[in-house]
């Protein structure tokens, strides 16, 4: 046993078996850990990241978390999901929306409030929690999804994509968040394709093109490139490609 | 636990979308009521109609406060005679035992009217005989038990002067009493019926409305289930619900049950009010009517979601509706299958209106029971499962466990 949160080997995957989407690709998610993966818009980023939780099959290689080879419905649900695109309930209230998840996660009624109440005031919503999400604003509804993926307080924690369309100073209190999560040794998992996200994190992956075209921590990557900033690490390693 | 937050949240989705509760319960009783107006309640104004050589009796019945009867004095070139005097009919008894009857018959409601009118009459005028010869029968019986008595007076007067032996061979008395009256033969009078316009089988508003009602339980429940788990899809929301781990039989089960309460609801709806507003007339058990929709809805909303699946946006989801729906009406009774072509009859096979619509016209205007349906409930309710199965399945599409 690896004490390995996340462990991916190898995978590739293609969607129709002839344009492949990810090529190769290996990562290794520890305890206490906050990975980035850093890339442009249509990398493959939300398709690594859709194989590490199972709901896409991946054609070459192996996947586990916590120890349990993926795709496993169980593992799911210690698992706090954020999806790209918000993926809410219009017609229901922001309490009815994270009532609903926390009953599909089987979060115990009693803890259900409490919990809510936490993952309210994280991202800032408390006193809009009885609103309709239909009357939220784009920003609203990536912080409900945030709070949704915060709800049952899990291990390990998926984002993809969390700071588009969030104001600085929401971005800094989410990162607090996630700065207070990881000193509780939880794990996260971000996807991102802005250079300030990137250099929060612990450990970072460049994809391009399905390509993992480097891979390291923030300063071992600077280093290697010999730059001041993960933005030019990022155009210095696409020209080596 | 997971399955019920899924129902209650579906159920809460519609509580809260008045459209959609709208295009559910109303929009259906609206077109029904429209249907009603413009196919049944044509008979308002005065028709006419012509005879010649009419039963008095038969004509007595027959005219009514929208129905005038003339007489004419020729059976000769019947059809120009009708056009001249816009007539709906001309009913010709000069053979006094036959009455043939021509009917213009483009307004199948009048044809109708005409039609059970006369059955009526004549219905009418045969059970008076009837009741005429029960008389008379009657009385030929009183007068047999007065007989009767007299001679069982008469014998035990005069057993009591005879010996023991002799009384026990006494026999029952045989000779018959004479009858009184006269027994009328109730007049057989044979209809024939000619058609204009169309044909004897064209009895549009009896049938087309129990397919019907049948039908508006299928096409709104298809829509409306088809629209919603697409939508699901489309917002990401599915792909949201199969990150946690929710199994993908209860997504399908928690839809099924959550919009399932909503049709069963509209079901009853609109079977109540084809029967008690529209006073539709329903010869059988009003629960069997009942039972044949839940199972359509049921088959609408499993066909709906697979459908769905097959759908990239609302739009493509309405094109299913001339593919998929609309077809299914022409095969649900409203036309005779016997006068299909055999390919066609194939095609209605696999069709479950063919099937509903059956149901609903045996039922509601023939009376037919649970025993004589039940084979068509059990195809429908095989149509439904084999949906639900597939939709399991098909939710492979979105996650692998
Ligand atoms: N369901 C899908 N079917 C086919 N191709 C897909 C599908 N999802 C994504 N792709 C393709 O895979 C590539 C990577 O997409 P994605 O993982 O969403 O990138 P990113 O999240 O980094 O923007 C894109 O070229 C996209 O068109
Ligand atoms: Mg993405």
């Amino acid at each position: 046993m690896t004490n390995n949160l996340v462990s991916v080997q190898n995978i590739a995957k293609s969607y129709d078996g002839k344009h492949p989407i990810l090529k190769d690709i290996n990562l290794e998610l520890l305890a206490g850990q906050i990975v980035g993966l850093l890339g442009p818009s249509g990398a493959g980023k939300t398709t690594l990241v859709k194989c590490i939780m199972g709901m896409q099959s991946v054609d070459h290689g192996k996947i586990e978390v916590f120890d349990t080879p993926m795709p496993n419905r169980q593992v799911l649900g210690k698992i706090g999901y954020m999806a790209q695109s918000d993926a809410l309930y219009d017609e229901l209230t922001a309490r009815e929306n994270l009532i609903f998840f926390g009953n599909l996660l089987s979060v115990a009624k009693a803890d259900l409030n409490k919990m809510i109440e936490h993952a309210a005031q994280v991202v800032n919503l408390t006193n809009d929690l009885d609103k309709p999400v239909s009357d939220y604003s784009g920003g609203m509804k990536r912080r409900l999804s945030v709070a949704i993926a915060l709800l049952q307080s899990p291990h390990l924690l998926i984002l993809d994509e969390p700071t588009v369309g969030i104001d600085p100073e929401l971005r800094q209190q989410i990162w607090q968040e996630l700065k207070q999560l990881k000193s509780e040794n939880k794990s996260i998992i971000i996807t991102t394709h802005v250079m300030e996200d990137a250099e929060q994190c612990d450990y970072l992956m460049l994809i391009r093109d399905g390509y993992a075209i480097s891979q390291g921590t923030p300063s071992e990557l600077k280093e290697k490139f010999g730059v001041d900033s993960i933005e030019e690490v990022f155009l210095s390693a696409g020209r080596d490609k | 636990m997971r399955l019920i937050a899924l129902i209650k949240r579906v159920l809460t989705q519609m509580r809260r979308s008045p459209r959609t509760i709208g295009l559910m319960f109303i929009a259906p009783l609206f077109i029904l009521s429209l249907m009603y107006v413009l196919l049944a309640n044509n008979n308002t104004v005065n028709s006419y109609v012509g005879t010649y050589n009419l039963n008095h009796q038969i004509a007595e019945n027959l005219e009514t406060k929208h129905l005038k009867l003339s007489s004419t004095n020729s059976d000769r070139h019947i059809q120009k005679q009708m056009k001249d005097h816009n007539w709906i009919a001309f009913i010709d008894m000069s053979d006094r035992k036959n009455v043939e009857v021509t009917y213009q018959n483009s307004d199948l409601g009048k044809t109708q009217l005409v039609k059970n009118g006369l059955k009526a009459s004549i219905m009418k005028l045969k059970s008076k005989d009837l009741v005429s010869n029960l008389k008379v029968s009657g009385q030929a019986l009183k007068a047999q038990k007065q007989a009767i008595l007299t001679q069982q007076k008469a014998l035990k007067e005069l057993a009591a002067h005879l010996p023991a032996p002799a009384r026990a061979k006494m026999s029952k008395p045989t000779n018959k009493p004479k009858v009184t009256g006269k027994i009328v033969t109730p007049t057989d009078y044979k209809i024939t019926s000619h058609y204009i316009y169309a044909g004897a089988n064209a009895t549009f508003f009896d049938q087309a409305l129990p397919a019907l009602v049948t039908f508006f339980v299928f096409f709104f429940v298809f829509l409306i289930s088809g629209i919603s788990l697409l939508s699901e899809r489309t917002s990401g929301t599915l792909s949201r619900l199969l990150a946690t781990p929710i199994r993908r039989s209860e997504i399908i089960f928690g839809y099924i049950i959550g919009y399932g309460i909503f049709a069963i609801i509209q079901t009853l709806l609109i079977v109540c009010f084809t029967v008690f507003v529209l006073n539709v007339h329903i010869v059988g058990n009003f629960w069997l009517v009942f039972l044949t929709n839940v199972l359509v809805a049921f088959v609408a909303l499993t066909m709906g979601i697979f459908a769905s699946t097959f759908a990239q946006n609302e739009f493509q989801m309405m094109q299913f509706i001339p593919l998929l729906v609309i077809p299914q009406v022409f095969f649900s009774g409203i036309i005779p299958l016997a006068g299909m072509a055999q390919w066609l009859q194939w095609i209605a096979h696999i069709m479950p209106m063919y099937y509903a619509g059956n149901t609903m016209i045996n039922v509601i205007t023939k009376g037919y029971l649970l025993s004589d349906v039940w084979l068509n409930l059990v195809i429908l309710a095989a149509f439904g499962i084999l949906f639900t199965l597939l939709n399991i399945l098909g939710m492979r599409r979105f996650r692998q466990v």
